[in-house]
């Protein structure tokens, strides 16, 4: 099953890079959103997959399944949220601005250059 | 803090004052307070003479950063002392001279005497420093100063051009030094220049013994203009004279030599040593007198001859340094050398100082120091023609002048090398009296060319924007004062021989004290006939030649293309420096994001493949693993649909969609991972990013750009799997070594005994590591403030301008 997993982790990855290479705002988006799937999956993954019963002490099992990475993972799940939800209204807004969302023409002050 | 620290601090001390006394007293003339201030320290520096004539030194310290060895360590020996008397003598005579030559009214004074006052603490301090670090604080100061004192009038392009030029030659060779200076302290263990001489045999067979060599003297050839770091000396005559005359002949184009002279008992037993530092002397002496001629500004003429007569001194010390090695011989004859060296140094100060503040004077009163327009200034300028005449003449190495004798020593010095048969000199030696006695020719033709190509000749009253006269008579006695010591030197060397060269001679060759007699036998020698008198003969006899027919020959100058001078070569050094990183730069910032990413995710995989291959980190452990159900391989497939739904939607609504549906199987996974949480979680989340994806993409109107297909990319499809597969390996490779048991057990087992709470992934939350959550809880505050800052805080263009 891990290593199962870790196929579909690495087809995450792959996938959300390849959105994060595309010129489209929203992809790129939808890119991040996919590559903190695959992060979560990771590490739920390493620590050990259906090693015991759920973490609920009421279960009387003999064994639990791991308890930490499940506390690291709902962490990260809601700050990858958090940062999400800024950076789609900060897409939004700068769709509405600037009237793009290729990002080959928001390159900064061309007359910089 | 001693008195000795005190006179080295005071220049500074005085500089910190001078703009008070600028605007205290506007009536007088600010140079008049500085005045004092050389004068004092001359006297006080002469007080140390009835010391170091015995080989004795003073030596004064206080801590600066002790824990780090560093400290400033004031030492007084002979060359500190002779060095201390130029510094402070020729200071005083510059102030009084510029006193006259600066307008009260048109100048700013102030930053002038700032500038001079922080150049001439600077110097003494490098001449009187016994500890590395201190030395190189100074000797950067001195550069700093010299940059600023060549831009005093910065509204000239020329000026700025000249600082520039010089502060990067010099800083280069300062840096080179610091670094040389720091291999020293790593081969000695100490900061101490008389630490370090007194181990100097154990140094020479260090390894690091060659670099510090040749980045200390990379450091001593930039200041003291030695080819082919000379450029930068002709560029700063865009300075004012009196500056001109101090730094550029007298005092800072010496600390090199200084520097040369200072460490030769740690280096000068290398042949390396002899090779560079006689031979770049050599060659700038006979390359700087060549260029010299072909000079049509007077202060030109005067810089390549400094360039020369630098040179000169250096080749001497290069020589001085072969003493060491024929010790056996009864007779010493080569210390001969470094006491010329010595000599010539006060000799150049003298009349070097004088021929600029000559120039200033010609300059002054005529409005040009172009040689062409001058001429026929002798009725005028009687008092300056008769000092031009001394300084030059002196120069060129005529009698009864100092310059003569020096001249004199200078042959003598050279031509013994051909009997010393060390280093593999064998044929080559026979360049070194040649060089210099050409060489020589040269500087017999250009310092005549100073003399009566200016006063004699046909007066030109047309070329000339002021009627010429004579100088007033405070621009006059400094100038007269350095004749005077040309004429007294040169008369009668033996004042300066027992009381300054000799002491300074012993500095610069320590072994050889024991035979100190020998020197004093070898200075008061100074007459006789023999093939240095013939040589000195040929140089007149040839000079003044050349000097008459100077129109039939000096075509061959143009000759040399003008686009292979050392100059070209500098600026277009810089010119390409500064484009060829522009276009680098330019060539990877390119502005789109997708390329930072691509060196980002490019840099990531190969670097993990390169570890994991280099590392043979590849595993694959097959006994721990979960077993595969039915469901999971539903999910699975479900997932991989997802995503491949995502890559080829051609809507935006499509791929929103999903990516819910990737969430929402990631959230199954967590189900069926036994994670209740994670599940509830992600569903929600899910779901609300997913109504925020709708809100932002699917409610904006439609632009013209009508959706498409993400087209695909060979090159982004090869990187993003390669970091697919990486990612792969590395989860497969670390789930097959697992080296420790996890700290689970615990949680475990205090989930309630100690935390009272059933769930155990709530009590981490909460309680085991409720830091996390509490920081967590602060991204979600940010992040909705954030947002909120976003959709409210609206400055319309128009508006915002208005506003500015």
């Amino acid at each position: 099953m891990e290593i199962l997993m870790s196929i579909v982790i690495g087809i995450l990855f792959s996938s959300a890079v390849y959105l994060m290479l595309s010129k489209s705002l929203l992809r790129i988006i939808i890119g991040t959103g996919l590559l903190s799937h695959g992060a979560h999956l990771l590490l739920i993954t390493m620590g050990g997959l259906k090693t015991g019963t759920v973490p609920l002490l009421g279960e009387h099992a003999k064994s639990y399944v791991d308890p930490l990475p499940q506390a690291l993972i709902l962490t990260a799940i809601v700050i990858s949220f958090g940062v999400t939800a800024f950076f789609l209204v900060m897409a939004y807004r700068a769709y509405q601005e600037i009237g793009t969302d290729n990002m080959d023409q928001m390159r900064g002050n061309e007359a910089n250059d | 803090m001693s008195l000795l620290h005190l006179a080295i601090f005071s220049p500074f001390l005085m500089a910190i004052l001078i703009p008070f006394f600028y605007k205290g007293f506007k009536s007088i003339h600010t140079g008049w307070f500085v005045l004092l201030l050389p004068i004092l320290l001359f006297i006080y520096f002469l007080k140390f003479l009835p010391v170091t004539r015995n080989n004795e030194f003073v030596q004064e310290s206080f801590d600066w950063i002790p824990s780090l060895g560093i400290s400033f360590t004031a030492y007084v020996d002979g060359l500190g002392v002779l060095f201390a008397l130029l510094i402070s003598g020729i200071g005083s005579l510059v102030v009084l001279y510029s006193i006259f030559y600066l307008s009260k009214v048109k100048e700013s004074l102030h930053n002038f005497y700032v500038y001079l006052l922080m150049f001439m603490g600077a110097m003494l301090g490098v001449v009187l420093s016994d500890n590395l670090v201190t030395l190189y604080m100074f000797w950067e100061l001195t550069s700093i100063s010299s940059f600023l004192l060549i831009a005093y009038w910065y509204d000239r392009e020329r000026s700025r051009y000249g600082a520039l030029k010089s502060m990067i030659i010099t800083v280069f060779g300062g840096l080179s030094m610091f670094g040389g200076f720091l291999l020293l302290s790593i081969m000695g263990d100490t900061f101490s220049i008389r630490e370090l001489i007194a181990q100097s045999d154990q140094l020479v067979d260090h390894p690091l013994f060659i670099g510090a060599l040749i980045l200390v003297l990379l450091g001593a050839f930039t200041k003291s203009a030695q080819f082919p770091f000379y450029i930068w000396l002709p560029d700063a005559m865009e300075a004012p004279t009196p500056v001109s005359a101090y730094l550029h002949s007298a005092t800072m184009v010496k600390a090199g030599i200084y520097l040369v002279a200072r460490l030769s008992p740690i280096f000068a037993f290398s042949s390396s040593w002899f090779w560079l530092v006689g031979g770049v002397g050599i060659f700038t002496l006979f390359w700087g007198s060549f260029n010299a001629i072909k000079q049509t500004d007077l202060k030109g003429i005067l810089a390549f001859s400094t360039v020369s007569q630098l040179g000169l001194i250096m080749s001497l010390l290069g020589v001085g340094a072969a003493a060491l090695h024929v010790d056996f011989l009864d007779d010493n004859i080569y210390t001969l050398a470094t006491i010329a060296a010595v000599f010539h140094l006060i000799n150049h100060a003298t009349f070097k100082g004088s021929l600029f503040m000559v120039v200033g004077i010609v300059d002054h009163e005529t409005g040009t120091r172009d040689i062409r327009k001058l001429g026929g200034l002798l009725s005028f300028m009687p008092v300056t023609f008769t000092i031009a005449l001394i300084g030059s003449f002196s120069m060129a190495g005529l009698p009864p002048f100092n310059g003569f004798l020096s001249k004199e020593m200078f042959f003598t010095g050279m031509v013994q090398l051909l009997e010393l048969d060390i280093f593999n000199l064998g044929t080559w030696a026979i360049l070194f009296p040649v060089l210099a006695w050409i060489g020589s020719v040269f500087t017999f033709i250009y310092s005549m060319m100073i003399v009566f190509k200016t006063f004699t000749g046909k007066f030109q009253p047309e070329k000339l924007e002021v009627t010429p006269h004579e100088a007033p008579v405070g621009m006059l006695i400094p100038p007269m004062i350095l004749a005077a010591l040309v004429i007294v030197f040169g008369l009668f060397p033996n004042i300066l021989a027992y009381s300054l060269i000799q002491p300074a001679a012993a500095a610069i060759i320590p072994s050889l004290v024991e035979t100190g007699e020998k020197l004093h036998v070898h200075i008061s020698f100074w007459h006789g006939i023999n093939l240095e008198l013939f040589m000195t003969l040929g140089v007149f006899a040839l000079g003044a030649l050349l000097y008459v027919t100077l129109n039939k020959w000096d075509k061959i100058y143009r000759l040399f293309p003008g686009k292979v001078t050392l100059n070209v070569l500098y600026d277009s050094a810089l010119y390409w420096g500064e484009k060829g990183s522009s276009n680098l730069t330019k060539s990877y910032m390119t502005g789109f994001i997708r390329t930072y990413l691509v060196y980002i995710f490019v840099f990531f995989s190969g670097i993990l493949a390169f570890t994991m291959f280099s590392k043979d980190a590849f595993k694959m452990e097959t006994s721990n693993l979960a077993s595969i159900g039915l469901y999971e391989i539903a999910l699975v497939v479900l997932i991989i649909a997802s995503i491949i739904t995502i890559l080829v939607a051609k809507s935006r609504l499509t791929a929103i969609i999903a990516l819910g549906a990737v969430g929402y199987t990631v959230s199954l996974f967590f189900v069926i991972f036994r994670a209740p949480d994670l599940a509830l979680t992600q569903l929600v989340i899910e779901t609300v990013s997913v109504a925020l994806f709708l809100l932002c993409f699917y409610h904006l109107p439609k632009l013209s750009r009508h959706e498409e297909r993400m087209s695909f990319k060979l090159g982004n499809a090869v990187i993003s799997l390669s970091v697919g597969i990486i990612v792969t390996l590395i989860a497969i490779a670390s789930h097959s070594n697992k080296l420790f048991d996890p700290i689970s057990q615990y949680y475990i087992e205090n989930t309630y005994e100690k935390a009272a709470g059933k769930n155990m992934v709530n009590v981490i939350l909460v309680d085991f590591r409720g830091f996390d959550t509490l920081f967590e809880i602060c991204v979600l505050g940010i992040a909705a403030l954030g947002i909120f800052g976003m959709i409210k805080l609206r400055l319309e263009r128009g508006r915002a301008n208005e506003n500015k």
